[in-house]
């Protein structure tokens, strides 16, 4: 796919800004427990805001991290393989992302407890 | 009517072991920013490895307790914790590295003493913030404590 770079460079970089408040965000909230235990995590994503959050963060790291391999393989993968290592990536990734979704909304609704 | 625009993508770059490749690696004195910029893009890897941890991490909480407990054995054998020790120390580097990529793409430090002295900031400031994370806070209790 051509003609998107500077679309790539400029999404790069909102991703990353919006990671340097979720990831802040995700490492504070997750020291902040009392404890690592399941009742503790649990109370902390079950919080509607701490949903919304954690979506958030999920995905914009999936997304940056989308981002960033795609430029390695850019740099790196030539030939046939580049084509296959870009369309396993994002498949990946997209499927991390729906795994994100589907827990942060099985958490929120409390089911599956 | 307007000729379509070309279709075909640039030929992929050939190696041609009769040629040096650019940039040479071996004809460049290692530098402190070099170093960085490599590390910038190892720790990025790392992360985006790291990933399938924090998804399935999330899985698990959804699934329920069982399922948590049995993620909790996994995150809490020693070389996991270990691993996760050191991710917090590569995530703080990329955090902060990153910001000083985002100057650089904003036009701000771009000369080579203002290159060097931010790659120390950067440098210190992960060495300090990883840390006062392992030390300040649960996780020390939670990588070093009983399973």
């Amino acid at each position: 796919m051509s003609g998107h770079a500077t679309r790539h460079w400029r999404n790069q970089k909102l991703s990353a800004i919006a990671l340097v408040a979720l990831g802040g965000w995700f490492l504070f909230s997750l020291l902040s427990l009392p404890d690592p235990g399941y009742a503790s995590v649990r109370a902390w994503l079950s919080a509607p805001s701490q949903s919304v959050l954690m979506l958030l963060s999920g995905w914009c790291a999936l997304w940056h991290s989308a981002q960033g391999v795609q430029v390695v393989v850019e740099d790196y993968v030539y030939g046939a393989m580049h084509g296959r290592v870009r369309t396993l990536s994002r498949f990946a990734h997209l499927a991390a992302a729906v795994a994100v979704a589907w827990s942060v909304w099985t958490i929120a609704l409390g089911g599956a407890a | 009517m307007q000729a379509p625009a070309p279709a075909k993508a640039p030929p992929a770059p050939q190696i041609r072991p009769d040629r040096p490749l650019s940039p040479h690696l071996q004809v460049y004195r290692l530098a402190l920013t070099t170093v960085m910029s490599g590390l910038h893009r190892i720790t990025g890897l790392v992360l985006t490895l790291a990933t399938p941890l924090l998804v399935a991490w999330l899985v698990a909480v959804a699934c329920g307790a069982d399922a948590y407990a049995a993620a909790g054995a996994f995150f809490g054998s020693w070389p996991m914790r270990i691993v996760l020790a050191g991710l917090i120390g590569v995530f703080w580097y990329h955090l902060f590295n990153g910001l000083r990529h985002l100057a650089w793409d904003a036009g701000y430090g771009f000369d080579i003493r203002a290159a060097r002295a931010s790659g120390a900031a950067v440098a210190l400031l992960t060495v300090a913030a990883f840390a006062a994370t392992l030390f300040l806070t649960p996780a020390w209790r939670w990588l070093w404590g009983a399973p």
